[in-house]
């Protein structure tokens, strides 16, 4: 008889990482359904780019790479998701391409790969893109809800119009990034994620939070901060690319800090700088500073107690 | 009533804690084999030394094995027959232990037994001298020589003795079954244990998934002054001993130290029974409840003679039911694999779980995705994807500056990790490392002192 042994344990739970980017992916069709639907058949078609040439340029990489071939992990094409959902629907193909090879093979695998890369692969294209191609990525457009007849008309970001109301950015009609537009969308998402355990609530609700008070102090209003809220990628950026497992501090405390500043510099950014970029650097930034608070906050750590209580 | 618990844990559930329901409504009943080999190393600490010899005839109960010092423990024959061996078997841990083969003669004649008596009248500094006769170590896996937690060093004083009903392991009902078939034994033994060491508070933990021992608990312990049950809610690893002290006093045993440090002391509840038979009866400890389940044709709950075949008791539950994959003592967080079916029994297992190929098969490592599961399992509040980079790289000081020493191997992480990274197995590789450093370090201030 030849029986196998291993170091306990012998269970193990049944999510996987595959399983986790599943949740992740699923998290994301409202967001997605609600862009089609807003701006129609070029949105579906950026999307789907975006998704193909990300697992392609995973696919090339490790093949070049001689490396074991994860595509099956999901994890690029939830890269390339959060990609497409981070773009105008009118982002040209070509443009679209260059965003995810660049995500998958400069910003993740270049930097080792699943788990080793310190910017938010997504994230980080779209930071690139948007300093490359600032035209093509602000051509945003209002949405056409399948109108027959209705033709696109480019429009500047809210931020710079603040004409919607706030029921209109709430349920997206609104111009904008694809996944960006819709926050009911967004929220399903969240809840979703929640419910499946995927992300806790610390860093998108303190995110949003935090804008909410810091566009308040300095704005002055209540309305104001809704908007702020409401207005831009806040919401799917707090949801979605905040929350990047690789990105982000792990430790709850160093989450909170995360979350906390994130907004502040999102806020700072909208107010006082001359981009409206401020979900993009803001979460950019704190990727940056991950490692050292997942480092260097500290955590109680059983045994370690200074007093012992009295029975 | 009020349900305590830890910091962190994780739930295992699905298949892992689907693993009790076959045993559950179990009742114990007694096997008892043609032959037994009983190890002389069951106890932590020095192994014991054989004192029979091949053609001996030895009586249920009788010394084979004299302990060797204070960290050690006697063994005693669990059957009456004839030895046939002594001889060395390999072990489940390091290298190779000494072991008496006895051939069963079924009379099953005792040794004259001493009985203290009754626990009301039993004189209190006779008990701990004949716990350590009895040969009785901690049952709930980690066999330490009872007697040792029980002699308190200097300035070490206890206000609470803690019975560990919890059973927080998947698979294992061995504690659940005997605290509903046995339970005024085991409040007799925590009886015993607060007089011989005058401690007025006694509790019984027990997880709010086995309210039915709970109840019959209560019934045992009513009356009984200064005894009481306390329902922890069902969380792993509960019924470790660090966390099952933080949920029910509150306080946390300091790095490095032992129960005894927060004044308290915890025993399994196998192990009260057995001090209670040992002062009550006289009798040494030869037998143990061991839940038998996994893929085997009858799913069981065994009192089994100590050095049972794991082969025998396989075939007293119907023999297995599927090709066996892996075969562990215990439960599947925390159990250890043995190389094949020949392996007997030992003082400490709690429990035989036969995997069949499928679940058996090891998972392959892919790349950590810093999802933190590991973070928020842990009950001790380490980081172990931290402490798992720095043990690949065979950085045992930086592991150490992480904690990886306060580790306590329960496998939390490693069953969340969704990359199922081996955590746990790297995290002993280092702690084993560390102490042998340790060790070698203080061995070589010694013989400094000595020139």
């Amino acid at each position: 008889m030849s029986l196998r042994i291993s170091t306990a344990p012998h269970a193990h739970s049944p999510v996987t990482t595959q399983r986790l980017m599943l949740y992740v992916l699923i998290a994301l069709l409202p967001a997605a359904a609600a862009g089609i639907y807003a701006f129609g058949f070029s949105a579906l078609l950026t999307l789907c780019i975006a998704c193909v040439s990300s697992v392609c340029a995973e696919f090339i990489w490790q093949k070049i790479a001689k490396q074991e071939v994860r595509v099956g992990d999901l994890s690029a094409l939830v890269t390339g998701l959060i990609l497409g959902l981070n773009l105008p629907a009118t982002a040209p193909w070509w443009m679209v391409v260059i965003g995810s090879f660049f995500a998958i093979m400069i910003v993740k695998q270049l930097f080792g790969g699943l788990g080793d890369n310190f910017l938010n692969p997504a994230l980080a294209a779209r930071a690139v893109l948007l300093a490359s191609w600032p035209v093509h990525m602000t051509n945003y457009v209002t949405p056409t809800f399948f109108q027959a007849g209705v033709d696109a008309v480019s429009t500047a970001t809210p931020l710079a119009t603040k004409g919607a109301s706030l029921m209109e950015l709430f349920l997206g009609q609104i111009p904008g990034t694809i996944g960006e537009v819709s926050k009911a969308a967004i929220l399903v998402g969240f809840l979703f994620l929640l419910v499946t355990g995927t992300v806790n609530w610390r860093i998108p609700v303190i995110m949003v939070g935090s804008v909410f008070c810091f566009s308040w102090l300095l704005g002055g209003s209540v309305d104001g901060a809704l908007m702020a809220i409401l207005s831009g990628g806040v919401m799917f950026g707090a949801v979605f690319m905040a929350t990047d497992y690789v990105t982000s501090p792990i430790t709850p405390f160093a989450q909170v800090v995360y979350a906390f500043l994130a907004g502040l510099i999102v806020v700072v950014i909208r107010q006082f700088g001359s981009y409206p970029e401020g979900v993009t650097f803001g979460i950019l930034l704190m990727n940056i500073v991950t490692p050292l608070l997942d480092r260097f906050l500290p955590r109680k750590i059983y045994g370690y107690q200074k007093e012992a209580k009295k029975a | 009533m009020q349900k305590k618990t830890f910091r962190r844990g994780i739930h295992p559930l699905h298949r892992a804690h689907e693993g009790k329901m076959p045993t559950r409504n179990e009742s114990i009943r007694d096997y008892v084999s043609d032959t037994v080999t009983i190890s002389m190393a069951m106890n932590i600490g020095t192994p014991a030394k054989p004192c029979v010899k091949k053609g001996d005839q030895v009586l249920v109960g009788q010394v084979i094995g004299e302990a060797q010092g204070f960290m050690s423990v006697p063994v005693h024959a669990s059957v009456s027959g004839e030895v046939t061996a002594v001889e060395q078997i390999a072990s489940l841990g390091t290298g190779p232990m000494m072991a008496v083969t006895i051939k069963n003669d079924f009379s099953d004649t005792w040794v004259e037994l001493n009985p203290l008596g009754s626990v009301e009248h039993v004189d209190p500094a006779k008990i701990i001298p004949a716990i350590q006769a009895a040969g009785i170590t901690g049952m709930g896996g980690a066999s330490f020589p009872t007697h040792v937690k029980l002699t308190f060093g200097q300035g070490k004083t206890c206000d609470t003795i803690i019975v560990n009903g919890a059973e927080c392991e998947t698979h294992l009902t061995a504690d659940y079954r005997l605290m509903l078939e046995n339970s005024v034994r085991i409040v007799d033994g925590l009886r015993a244990v607060m007089r011989a060491t005058n401690v007025k508070t006694g509790i019984i933990a027990i997880e709010d998934n086995k309210m039915e021992a709970v109840a019959a608990m209560q019934k045992a312990v009513h009356g009984r002054e200064g005894v009481r049950v306390q329902v922890l809610r069902t969380k792993y690893p509960q019924g470790g001993e660090k966390q099952l002290i933080e949920a029910i006093t509150g306080r946390q045993v300091p790095s490095g130290g032992l129960p005894i440090d927060v004044h308290t002391v915890v025993l399994n509840v196998g192990t009260c029974a057995a001090i209670a038979d040992a002062v009550i009866d006289g009798k040494p400890l030869i037998s143990r409840v061991t839940t038998v389940t996994g893929a085997v044709r009858k799913p069981s709950n065994l009192r089994l003679r100590i050095g049972t075949i794991t082969e025998d008791i396989i075939g007293e539950c119907g023999g297995y039911a599927e090709t066996p994959g892996k075969i562990f003592f215990g439960g599947a967080m925390t159990g250890i694999c043995i190389p094949n079916d020949n392996m007997p029994i030992m003082k400490s297992t709690n429990g035989i779980v036969v995997f069949n190929e499928r679940d058996s098969k090891s998972k392959n490592e892919s790349p950590c995705i810093h999802c933190g599961r590991c973070v928020a399992a842990c009950p001790i509040g380490l980081n172990p994807y931290q402490i798992k980079v720095a043990a690949d790289k065979s950085d045992f000081e930086s592991a150490a500056k992480l904690h990886v020493m306060d580790c306590i191997l329960c496998g939390s992480c490693a069953y969340m990790c969704p990359s199922r990274r081996w955590l746990t197995p790297s995290f002993k590789y280092a702690k084993d490392h560390l102490a042998a450093e340790a060790k070698a370090k203080q061995a070589a201030a010694k013989g400094g002192e000595n020139k």
